[in-house]
């Protein structure tokens, strides 16, 4: 899987899933937690995601707001161990 | 065990069982945490702890009946200073807990005009908060290196009278600071007696919990119910928890768990975001109950909840209910632990037609399914009322009013704000209906929000949308959503603009999202634009929440 598609599951998660709007143009840099876009709940539901979809195994330390706020972040942090 | 008829031998809460000198080797508190090592405290540990903290107190000036907000992360040291204000007889606050989300600057203020509206002699904060704090606040502000630094000095306790304030609670908000509910001592231990008594409290329950000792759920039941009656608390910190949900049932099997306390979001969350990986080994064996309580309860989310963990051993006569509120110290109801509890199913249109709960056969296309929260604790009385406060009998439904012996004393400094009726009884704001003794809460006829069991209020997100330039001023609405799949309301604000230009209205959506999170700590999840004259005005001209979100639910 390239880093392209994992990026574009990942954004198409967040916004249908997390935003609940499909159409929101998520940029690559947004702040998701402290931009107001989602809960610091949806982490442990990214995690979860994570796994599911791409077999990547986020632990527990790493799902922080601080480490996991962008989609930049989050991507980085699955292509890192698929 | 302080129980109904044990009740007469305790005057104040320093006759609590985690402050007397039996069983010092027995555990008091454990506050567990992800990936760090665990921190047991025992009875003569915790007393140590606490007694240092209020003879820091008294040396730094803090003085009987002084108001002490405690403005930490929640951790333990603001356990200890709680209860070390309580010790020196002062009346201790536990303020809300600074996020990533929320605007640091903009929580700095929310103290400062809870210090300026209450007259507060102390805020106690953490080493980092305090520089920052002593900027905006006029009274004094401790950090925990200043207590540290305090030399102790020989403390007393300070024995209150029964009726003496105990301690404030807030609910978040600009609206939620300025009415503090005070309570007595004695108020606060008749709940605990009968409340006790509702759970069939035993010496060997174990409690754990994950909520914010900032809120009632949290500060009563999760904190201090189980110190003041001497059974083992096993505390995480909400931030903690929300990350890692697993936490919770890790600890509940770690330290033989028992009871537990959460709002109805938490079922969700907890059976959507644990990994399969996290529950291998993990056993409720000891479980007594899951008490889902502090905002509408839905029986999905107990099956949701249930199907997921019934092979750790949750079985449906582990899932019960209350229905509590700060006014009360806490409980007002609760179901029996060990039975299943009574889903009412209803005919919705009737409900709203005729205000009347008629059930109907379950696979009615008009059945509502309403959950049980039980019946009034000892010594809480119930009765629901029309529009003219005549009394209505059963599946009638009308504004829930309570009256009991352990209701807050008063709002803290508003003598304008009178909670009681001539006859002594509290409306609650909530709209529902007796079946047999049995409350079932169906709504609120305040336009309150509950998003994840945090108390969240329309107007505040309002006077922030607002001020948003694009946002035209006054022309701006925010209500709930009741949601599936999260088990809580969500949030929507709708607000009218001039401009109809795509990437304006993108960055003014934005701006909502990103100021009301800084601002007041909860997510915007529906931001709707509208043009000029879209919303709804009452006959007396202003904007109606509830006739808006009809509007936009039909639209959608």
């Amino acid at each position: 899987m390239t880093e392209d598609t994992v990026r574009d599951m990942l954004r198409a998660y967040i916004c249908q899933q997390l935003i609940r709007d499909a159409e929101y143009p998520l940029t690559d840099d947004e702040g998701i937690i402290t931009g107001g876009l989602m809960d610091s709940f949806s982490l442990a539901e990214l995690a979860v995601y994570a796994e599911q979809a791409f077999g990547v195994y986020i632990p527990d330390p790493d799902l922080t707001v601080e480490k996991m706020n962008t989609l930049n972040q989050i991507v980085a942090r699955v292509m890192r161990d698929l | 065990m302080l129980t109904l008829a044990t009740r007469p031998n305790y005057r104040t809460l320093l006759d609590g069982h985690v402050l007397r000198q039996d069983n010092p080797d027995a555990l008091a508190l454990a506050y567990v945490q992800t990936e760090k090592p665990d921190i047991v405290l025992t009875r003569a540990a915790f007393q140590d702890e606490v007694a240092a903290h209020a003879a820091a107190l008294r040396y730094l000036g803090i003085q009987p009946d002084d108001l002490v907000v405690i403005a930490h992360t929640q951790n333990l040291e603001s356990i200890f200073c709680f209860w070390g204000a309580l010790l020196l007889g002062a009346v201790p606050s536990m303020f809300p807990t600074l996020t990533e989300k929320l605007d640091p600057a903009v929580y700095m203020q929310s103290v400062a005009e809870l210090v300026r509206l209450s007259h507060v002699k102390a805020v106690l904060t953490t080493d980092a908060f305090a520089p920052d704090l002593r900027a905006v606040v006029s009274c004094a502000v401790y950090a925990s290196s200043d207590l540290h630094k305090a030399a102790h000095i020989e403390m007393t306790p300070h024995a209150k009278a029964p009726q003496a304030i105990a301690f404030l609670q807030h609910s978040s908000g600009t609206t939620g600071l300025q009415k503090g509910v005070a309570l007595s001592h004695e108020a606060v231990l008749n709940q605990l007696a009968s409340y006790s008594d509702a759970l069939d409290l035993r010496e060997d329950d174990v409690i754990v919990s994950w909520l914010p000792l900032y809120h009632d759920m949290g500060l009563i039941a999760g904190f201090i119910l189980p110190l003041v009656q001497g059974i083992p608390l096993v505390l995480m910190s909400p931030f903690d928890w929300v990350k890692h949900p697993a936490l919770l049932l890790k600890a509940m099997h770690q330290f033989g768990g028992t009871l537990t306390w959460m709002p109805n979001f938490a079922y969700n969350h907890m059976a959507r975001r644990i990994r399969q990986r996290d529950l291998e080994g993990i056993r409720l064996d000891r479980l007594r109950a899951f008490i889902n309580c502090s905002e509408p309860v839905r029986a999905d989310s107990h099956a949701l909840f249930l199907e997921r963990f019934h092979t750790l051993g949750v079985c449906p006569e582990h899932l019960a209910v209350s229905y509590a509120m700060a006014e009360n110290t806490f409980a007002v109801t609760q179901t029996r632990l060990g039975e299943v509890v009574n889903i009412d199913r209803v005919d919705q249109r009737r409900l709203q037609e005729e205000l009347l709960a008629m059930p109907v056969h379950p696979d009615d296309a008009f059945a509502a399914a309403h959950v049980s929260c039980g019946t009034p604790i000892h010594n809480t009385q119930v009765k629901v009322v029309d529009a003219h406060g005549q009394t209505l009998p059963d599946r009638y439904v009308g504004e829930i009013m309570v009256k009991s012996d352990c209701m807050l004393t008063a709002y803290y400094q508003r003598p304008d704000l009178q909670p009681f009726d001539h006859e002594g009884w509290y409306a609650t704001g909530d709209r529902g209906y007796l079946v047999n003794g049995a409350v079932y809460v169906i709504g609120r006829s305040k336009d309150l929000i509950i998003n994840a069991g945090k108390n969240v209020y329309p107007q505040d997100i309002e006077a922030i949308v607002n001020t948003i330039h694009g946002v035209h001023a006054g022309r701006v609405v925010a209500f709930g959503v009741p949601d599936e799949r999260e088990g809580t309301e969500l949030i929507a604000v709708i607000a009218e603009v001039d401009d109809d230009d795509p990437q304006l209205k993108q960055r003014i959506s934005q701006a909502i999202r990103y100021r009301v999170a800084q601002q007041t700590d909860v997510t915007v999840t529906y931001v709707v634009l509208v043009p000029l004259g879209w919303l709804i005005k009452t006959s007396s001209g202003k904007i109606s929440r509830s006739k808006n979100r009809d509007k936009w639910l039909a639209e959608r």
